[in-house]
């Protein structure tokens, strides 16, 4: 028993000893690679590599794919029209696991292992509060689509960007004057209880009363929660508005337990449409959400009056007119937030042709390139709507949109303006140095 | 809300809790108390189950009871062979050493988890209860679906109970727990006992996910919370008896919705976890377990 037992550990031993030596050769192979490509072709043809830190998995995965799908459809239409600077754009792709501390690595790694010239592409704000520090000491240009109040708060620095997408601060000012108008002025908020759920609470908060309304209640929510019920009777009696904005996999369970706990006598209901992006409307269970509305970042479903570049987005990315996969109509997309990858790598596009952008010298002329950008005008490159880029805060303004649950499809009731969202500079980060 | 109606409802989302809990939890302490493998992977299949719940639901079609029917009794067995088959292929391989099938186990996890995120993909599925009324109390309402969860995981561990002492098959799983020497001396073929124990085990995980997932959504990474509450009532329970993971089961369960109704979820884990402490140091079998002999 015992001689077995050791023969067994030895040729475990071995094994273990094999497998290194494979991975390190294979590690060895895919390091130098790269490095062979880049000094055998001429420097004028050589591609302008991005940094996609995306999140392939952990609780972001969801969002991860379709950013992904959109990343890849607008580098493909940059490429099929001559690249950047007569440079064609490479996508090198990273899983940061949803995980602050492996977005830190991933972005150390895009710097000195993939010699990426830019890092672009993190969604949830605190793999972003993670990564964004180390970008700034690395001085790699770090172009974020989180949402979060973060880049304009004055929290990070000058390499870190927002071109493509508004923050929390912006849409929730612009939608609180529609919520107390129409729906009610008691107002319950029930949120995740981490920064972007802080970020509602506090900013949705000061938003509603300087609007004549009032948060009776404020309810949060432990972010790995898997069951909701037991929140509900926390909810006061008199409130007129829920409002909500849960993420993440139960998402579902939360709406769906909502129902079952109100049944049809609700108060009126508010809701980020973070709450069931990748979930279909139509999923048992969710028609309790007839009549209540959303907020969207863009409009999931085509609307009747569905602007031309809206039209050519879905097209390339292969949404269809319910805002799921071309291929799969089981599949929904994140739509009201993956536009704003579409949107940033135009961003970066225009930046590095203002800034006559030729490598990793010029990093310093892109981030002031961009800095220097206002309004932008609805376009193909922009098909979510007309934005301004505050070049001091290092955020993007734009239109929101407010939908209505009706028949199983969402119907946008009302657009922002980008006057509605603007705020006050909290930081100018242009006197950093860079 | 009143207070009556308030701990009415706590209680209710307590005990939905509790039953799935013990249910899985079962599964663990089984695997524990026969083979003396510690399964790190016990929450990839409940995971497991719940996907392929979903899986065999969607592809069922009709009405939604026809789906879940089927899925209560294939997604348990598709779980139980691909465990027994794990058993076979890995644990069988290190001699269900303590230490290495720990190691075996958390490999498994990885590969279950990666292989579900690979083919099922990131997203929260729903599987579509087999009714779905609401009972309308004068204070709130409450699904009749999580009423039938409590009965079937009741009925399940009664069923299991029945076969442990009532079977053939318990008397072999039971000597095999007492003593697998002795047991292999009178010719039982203890190999394959393992096997069927760990299908047995990872099934009565699936039987839970597959319970729980008209209310939660299948989803590949939850397996999570049930592995560690899992760890939490078996340890409480004592390792190995059945009697003392549901007991501890309800416990964990009812002051897990009574505490996080009333103070905060937060407080709730700190509690289970500190319960678990003090159990290791004062009473390290469990409250039902045999001390070691």
């Amino acid at each position: 028993m015992t001689t077995n037992d050791k023969k067994d550990l030895l040729a475990t031993r071995r094994d273990i000893l094999k497998g290194a030596a494979a991975g390190a050769g294979a590690l060895a192979a895919t390091s130098a690679l790269p490095g062979f490509v880049r000094y055998a072709q001429a420097q004028s043809s050589e591609p302008i590599k991005i940094g996609f830190q995306v999140h392939r998995t952990g609780i972001g995965a969801a969002y991860g794919r379709w950013y992904d799908r959109v990343t890849t459809a607008a580098a493909k239409l940059i490429n099929d029209g001559g690249g950047i600077n007569g440079r064609p754009v490479e996508i090198i792709a990273e899983d940061d696991g949803t995980d602050p501390k492996r977005g830190a690595e991933v972005v150390e790694k895009f710097a000195s292992q993939h010699k990426c010239d830019i890092a672009y592409g993190t969604l949830f704000s605190h793999v972003v509060m993670g990564s964004a520090p180390r970008a700034g000491e690395l001085k790699i240009p770090y172009f974020v689509v989180s949402e979060g109040h973060h880049v304009a708060s004055g929290a990070l620095n000058r390499y870190t960007l927002q071109p493509g997408i508004c923050d929390v601060k912006s849409q929730v000012k612009s939608m609180a004057p529609f919520v107390t108008q129409n729906l009610g002025k008691k107002v319950t908020m029930i949120f995740p209880d981490y920064a972007f759920g802080h970020d509602h609470r506090d900013f949705f908060s000061a938003a509603v009363e300087a609007n004549g309304g009032q948060i009776i209640e404020k309810i949060a929510i432990p972010p790995t929660e898997t069951s909701f019920t037991r929140y509900f009777p926390k909810i006061p009696r008199e409130t007129e508005v829920i409002y909500h904005v849960m993420v993440g996999p139960a998402v579902l369970t939360f709406v769906k337990e909502m129902g079952e706990f109100y049944g049809p006598n609700k108060p009126q209901i508010f809701g980020f449409i973070d709450s069931l992006e990748a979930v279909d409307l139509n999923s048992p269970g969710l028609e309790f959400l007839d009549g209540t509305y959303f907020w969207e970042g863009m409009p999931r479903y085509a609307q009747a009056d569905q602007t031309p570049y809206d039209k050519f987005y879905r097209d390339h990315v292969g949404v269809d007119g319910n805002g799921a996969s071309t291929a799969d109509a089981k599949d929904v997309s994140t739509y009201a937030h993956m536009f704003g990858c579409w949107e940033t790598l135009f961003v970066i596009k225009a930046g590095m042709e203002a800034a006559g952008y030729q490598g990793t010298g010029d990093r310093t002329k892109l981030i002031e390139a961009v800095e220097a950008m206002t309004d932008m005008a609805q376009s193909n490159e922009h098909p979510q709507g007309a934005k301004r880029f505050n070049g001091k805060t290092h955020q993007v303004f734009g239109p929101q949109y407010i939908s209505k649950v009706e028949g199983g499809k969402l119907v946008v009731q009302h657009q922002t303006s980008i006057e509605d969202g603007l705020y006050d500079d909290e930081v100018d980060y242009t006197t950093q140095a860079l | 809300m009143d207070f009556g109606p308030y701990l009415f409802l706590a209680s209710l989302e307590g005990a939905v809790t509790a039953a799935v809990l013990a249910l899985t939890a079962a599964g663990l302490s089984l695997v524990f108390g026969i083979m003396r493998v510690v399964n790190v992977a016990h929450g990839e299949f409940f995971m497991l189950g719940a996907v392929i719940a979903w899986w065999v639901a969607s592809l069922a079609g009709g009405h939604p009871a026809v789906g879940f029917v089927l899925a209560l009794v294939i997604a348990p067995l598709i779980v139980a062979a691909i465990a027994a088959l794990a058993d076979f292929l890995v644990l069988k391989r290190v001699q269900y050493d303590p230490e290495r099938t720990i190691v075996a186990t958390i490999g498994l996890l990885y590969i279950i988890q990666q292989t579900v995120l690979m083919t099922y993909g990131p997203e929260a599925r729903p599987v579509e209860a087999p009714f779905n009324h609401r009972i309308y109390f004068p204070w709130f309402g409450y699904s009749t679906y999580k009423f039938f969860v409590i009965g079937a995981a009741i009925a399940l561990l009664l069923g299991l109970w029945l076969v442990m002492t009532r079977t053939r098959l318990g008397i072999v799983l039971r000597a095999t727990q007492l003593d697998r020497e002795t047991a292999l001396a009178f010719a039982i073929p203890v190999e394959r006992v393992y096997a069927l124990t760990f299908g047995l085990g990872a099934g009565l995980a699936a039987l839970g996910a597959v319970l729980v997932v008209p209310i939660q959504q299948a989803h590949y990474l939850m397996g999570g919370d049930p592995l560690l509450l899992s760890f939490i009532v078996v340890i409480i329970g004592g390792l190995g008896s059945l009697a003392g993971t549901v007991v501890a089961a309800v416990l964990i369960g009812m002051s897990d919705g009574i505490i996080s109704v009333f103070f905060s979820p937060t407080l709730a884990k700190i509690i289970a976890t500190l319960a678990v402490a003090l159990v290791l140091v004062f009473r390290p079998q469990g409250l039902f377990g045999k001390a070691a002999r």
